[in-house]
């Protein structure tokens, strides 16, 4: 099922960090949802389409019109750390995405 | 061992919209960090996309003009990485079901045409952009976050770093036609990632690849993809197994250099966008679509070669931007000679806005203007040297020729009843003109032009001068 | 001013007759809340200034005698976006987040002249069910000061309970405002998905996040849900279609009605103190008139197993936004990006919400997506179809809200199973997006049990319509808690 290696990785993909209890305790506690979970298993779904959305909308679009954005200064308040207009991280050391 | 190259492309093409693609701030290439943004492009809590039609229009439009079929039913998925430049740790993109499947690209290559499969093309969300200070420290500006992209992925259908160029240029071309983006890689709104793997020749399978990024021009693309085949192949010859690698392209040295080892597959959890509900492209969409679709630059060109009768370089080089095809279509339409339309445009136009590198939208100049003007080369009316000023002043003002040559006295003498009078009396003057030219010395017409030139300050229609003085001549 | 014996209509009267000003009920509503926070402990944030300010604008104009709302104190779940007032979810991550926009609702409320009282504690990100998990307080049950308030909108439903607000608003997820209405003894409604907007709302699970309302009565209920519902352009999945007049459907008439009693929420697992108050429950709603037949809903038995997965899914990806960057809380230890990003997560989330993080994020990874959230959409789907088929038939289908009533202060909380257990009446309505409400069904013990009404999607009427019924025919809205607040 799901091991504590496993739930090692997913904390990093969750970009959380657990104490080695934490890791066992959590990998305990996972694997004891997923077991109920697993239950699932026995629901015949053959052909059932899986349901995202629940309220059958569709189409739901906007023209492309342009509105002012949000005054730079204002957005800023809440930042931890920035400089000139810029949000200030660390450096990034790795790869591009896009 | 003899070898041979797989290559795929993955072309990001921003669209040419007003606002973003689930936001409605403005999209603005060049404005102050950060102003362009509002809290939906934060990924502030509480925020939700909406979805802009204007930008799926256009992309539906590419997909329509690279020949794919285009999704019906769709929705939106989430891609999760974090990354300071992506605000709500996820991209919304299309992943389950792209926009358009199975398109095709025909490029000319080495005067072969060439069939390049595009497997699937998808409208996602552009990044911010982090900047890399030299204190320790990156900046971010999310000005760029949310604008409207388009992905387009290739088969792996080229073989040579020349047929990755042609099918970058006719992309560029073609994308450029519909009119959803600007695509200009020294903008940034047109980026190309590159997957290459070389194997030997009658292998089974593919050779394990290597992606390259940082390619700033088509050129770089050419020249990364050489590197990268002699480097790959090296490789295999000396007996080495080749890494999954991402690699950056140094434009300095002409090299690639290993960003990092791809380790495992990345894990981007992809799932249905909750906060976007489904589209359905009905039949009304998909034909506005089609409606709206400008003739593509190979249609344009058979058609000049074949109905206009122009050559297929000059067809080639007036379909290289859709702007510079339909000027010439516009003062064709005005009644210029394809032809001449064409010499002024590849010409004297080009030159000009080489010259000033500009476009061709920046200058005065108008089809009906540059038409008047060849009209007016044509009846007579201006001297090719006088076309040449009158040129100048068409394309830095919005001066109409004509009125411009009359008011200026540009325009030339063509008039028999007030040239001969002049000519008979440069005759009278120049009796042994005339004997030197009875006894066979050429030279004497010349002489007899540039004086009738002169008298008429260089206005004179040469070539009604040169008819009348031969006539006269003969008389005496 | 105590709210347990007022309501917007009584209120509204003396506001008109000018027999009271908006700006003394505001200050008469701060002593009030003065008097009983220490011990109930429903508001993360008082926003004193605010209010007055508000009030003083309202008592500049008279008040419009077609207004119900002008001058009303509310009290705003704090994981609804209030411009310029600190809006912290209960975690530490936001403790000094201040928004630079209202949510949609807030701001609908405000447009009505209503007042923003303050911001009320609830479950970190509203994940839970007793507002255990806020990482600032415990809201104590006015019932029981010993007994949670439920979860995960718990200080909203306290602040009404112990009569602080005459109205709050709340958010469910998968019960978050019919649990804890149920275990404080009033009325809560969680509309139909889509009736209201989300915009301005923190997301928890996008999919089935819905805001709503909780009141003493179901007319005060109506006549706030009818202020904050409709359509807004920035929410995509809000819909587009008009919102009837929710108080007119209160006439008390529900003869010929057909109402539908799932077997499976009456089930093993219901404590049978509450069971015996909702079957005097339906009694009554036969008495009325209405006919009640069981019904099943066979795949109601899975509605746990896919909220864990989809409610889940959803909130790892909602919640990776917090990344100490834009806003938000940044490890003071952080000294690479990495840092930034896992320090700051690991200490500003709380376990709770770290574990729904860790759940979501496997159930969404590679190789287990199609076992786990791919399943999860399809038996949604099924009991999606479970509630079609008795909705072909029947207005509306009812049960208890809870297993239990209000359960004791610091249990449960280590047994995540058990804990969410508690929530398996509740989630169908939010798989299936239709609309449903908790009402005061009488109390065991001392502590209030809740009758559940589900109705068709977008037909919140019949929910009032029945529930208002039942209200009057009752009177259970008048137990109100003994506690009175001041020194214990
Ligand atoms: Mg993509
Ligand atoms: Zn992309």
């Amino acid at each position: 099922m799901i091991d504590k290696t496993q739930v090692q990785h997913v904390a990093e993909l969750s970009k959380l960090a657990f104490s080695d209890a934490e890791l066992e305790q959590l990998t305990e506690q996972l694997a004891d949802i997923m077991k109920m979970t697993d239950e699932l298993n026995k629901v015949d779904t053959t052909g059932v389409p899986v349901t995202t959305h629940v309220n059958n909308l569709q189409n739901i679009v906007r023209e492309d019109v342009a509105q002012a954005g949000t005054d730079r200064d204002i957005l800023m308040k809440n930042a931890p750390d920035s400089a000139d207009g810029l949000l200030k991280v660390p450096a990034i050391m790795d790869k591009e995405e896009a | 061992m003899n070898f041979e190259t797989t290559i795929g492309l993955e072309v990001h093409i921003e669209l040419k919209t007003n606002s973003k693609m689930y936001s409605p701030s403005p999209v603005n290439y060049g404005a102050e960090p950060n102003t362009n943004t509002n809290v939906i492009d934060w990924g502030y809590p509480g925020t939700l996309p909406t979805l802009n039609k204007g930008a799926y229009t256009l992309g539906m439009m590419v997909a329509t003009a690279l020949h794919a079929d285009i999704a019906r039913d769709t929705h939106f998925d989430r891609k999760n990485y974090f990354y300071p430049d992506n605000p709500k740790a996820y991209q919304i993109t299309q992943y389950e079901q792209p926009l358009g499947k199975d398109g095709y690209i025909e490029v000319q290559v080495d005067g072969h045409t060439k069939k390049i499969g595009i497997a699937e093309l998808h409208v996602e969300e552009d990044a911010g952009k982090n900047t890399h200070g030299s204190d320790g420290y990156s900046y971010v500006d999310l000005n760029r976050q949310g604008t409207a992209l388009i992905e387009i992925v290739s088969k792996p259908d080229m073989s040579t770093p020349e047929e990755a160029y042609a099918y970058l240029e006719t992309l560029r071309q073609i994308v450029q036609f519909t009119g959803a983006s600007d695509v200009k890689m020294e903008e940034g709104s047109m980026r190309v990632d590159t997957n290459i793997s070389v194997r030997p020749i009658g292998a089974k399978q593919y050779g394990i690849k290597s992606e390259l990024k940082n390619l700033n021009s088509f050129n770089h693309v050419r020249l990364g993809l050489a590197y990268e085949i002699k480097r790959q192949s090296q490789l295999l010859i000396a007996g080495e197994t080749i890494r999954p690698e991402t690699r950056r392209f140094d434009e300095k040295t002409g090299e690639t250099f290993l960003m990092r080892v791809k380790t495992g597959a990345d894990d981007y959890r992809y799932f249905p966008e909750p906060d976007l509900p489904p589209l359905h492209i009905g039949d009304d969409w998909l034909q506005t679509v089609q409606d709206n679709l400008p003739e593509m630059p190979a249609k344009r060109r058979a058609r000049y070669v074949d109905q206009l009768g122009l050559p297929e370089y000059d067809a080639g080089v007036l379909t290289n931007t859709k702007e510079m095809s339909d000027f010439f279509e516009a003062a064709v339409a005005d009644g210029a000679a394809p032809k001449q339309v064409s010499n002024w445009l590849m010409g004297e136009v080009n030159a000009y806005l080489n010259d000033q590198q500009i476009d061709l939208q920046e200058t005065a100049l108008t089809p009906a203007h540059l038409a008047q003007m060849i009209n007016l080369i044509k009846d007579g009316v201006i001297s090719s040297k006088i076309a040449k000023k009158v040129f100048q002043e068409i394309i830095q003002n919005d001066t109409d020729p004509k009125a411009w040559v009359e008011a200026k006295g540009m325009v030339q003498l063509s008039d028999p009843a007030k040239l001969t009078p002049i000519i008979t009396g440069i005759l009278d003057d120049n009796q042994q003109s005339i004997d030197d030219f009875k006894n066979g010395k050429d030279r004497a017409v010349g002489f007899l032009v540039g004086k009738i030139m002169k008298e008429t300050r260089g206005q004179a229609n040469p070539k009604v001068v040169n008819d009348l003085l031969m006539a006269e001549l003969n008389k005496r | 001013m105590n709210y347990l014996y007022e309501d917007l209509q009584s209120i509204h009267a003396k506001l008109v007759a000018g027999d009271l000003s908006a700006t003394q009920l505001v200050t008469e509503t701060l002593a009030e809340i003065e008097k009983k926070e220490p011990q109930v402990d429903a508001f993360l944030t008082i926003d004193e200034a605010g209010a007055q300010a508000a009030a003083a604008q309202v008592d500049a104009k008279p008040i419009a005698t077609d207004n119900l709302l002008a001058g009303m104190p509310i009290g705003i779940k704090d994981n609804l976006l209030t411009d310029g007032v600190t809006t912290t979810a209960a975690s530490k991550m936001l403790a000094n987040f201040k928004p630079v926009f209202d949510a949609t609702v807030v701001e609908k409320l405000k447009a009505k002249d209503a007042i923003m009282i303050g911001k009320n504690n609830l479950d970190e990100f509203a994940m839970g069910s007793s507002t255990e998990t806020s990482a600032f307080k415990k809201t104590k049950n006015p019932w029981n000061l010993d007994k949670v308030p439920g979860g995960s909108s718990g200080g909203s439903a306290a602040a009404v309970a112990a009569g602080e607000v005459v109205a709050s608003l709340g958010t469910d997820t998968g019960g978050s405002i019919r649990q804890p209405a149920a275990f404080n003894g009033i009325v809560g409604i969680k509309p139909t998905y889509g009736r209201v907007s989300r915009w301005g709302a923190i997301a928890f699970a996008s999919s089935l996040d819905q805001v709503g309302v909780f009141s003493r009565t179901v007319a005060d209920n109506a006549t706030v849900l009818q202020a904050i519902s409709g359509h807004d352009e920035k929410d995509s999945t809000s819909a587009d279609i008009p919102v009837p007049d929710f108080r007119a459907a209160l006439d008390g008439n529900i003869k010929g009605m057909k109402i539908a009693v799932a077997k499976e929420y009456m089930a093993e697992g219901v404590a049978p103190g509450v069971k015996a108050q909702i079957e005097t429950a339906i009694d009554t709603l036969r008495s009325l008139g209405a006919t009640v037949d069981e019904v099943s809903l066979p795949n109601s038995k899975y509605a746990v197993q896919i909220y864990y997965i989809i409610a889940s899914s959803e909130a790892s990806s909602n919640l990776s936004r917090f990344d100490g960057i834009r806003y938000g809380y940044r490890s003071p230890e952080a000294k690479t990006l990495e840092d930034v990003y896992v320090k700051s997560r690991s200490e500003g989330f709380g376990h709770e919400v770290k574990r729904r993080i860790m759940l979501g994020t496997f159930a969404l990874s590679s190789g287990f997506y199609d076992a786990y959230f791919k399943k999860a959409g399809q038996v949604r789907t099924l009991v999606i179809r479970d509630f079609e088929k008795v909705f072909a038939d029947y207005d509306l289908v009812v049960g208890p809200t809870t297993p239990t009533t209000a359960f004791d202060l610091g249990r449960k909380v280590t047994d995540p199973v058990t804990m969410y257990m508690n929530d398996i009446l509740t989630i169908p309505a939010n798989m299936a997006g239709l609309p449903a409400m908790s009402v005061p069904a009488g109390l065991v013990d001392g502590l209030p049990v809740g009758l559940q009404i589900i109705g068709k999607a977008f037909d919140e009427e019949a929910v009032y319509r029945v529930g208002y019924a039942f209200e009057q025919a009752t009177g259970f809205s008048k137990n109100v808690p003994s506690f009175k607040g001041g020194k214990a």
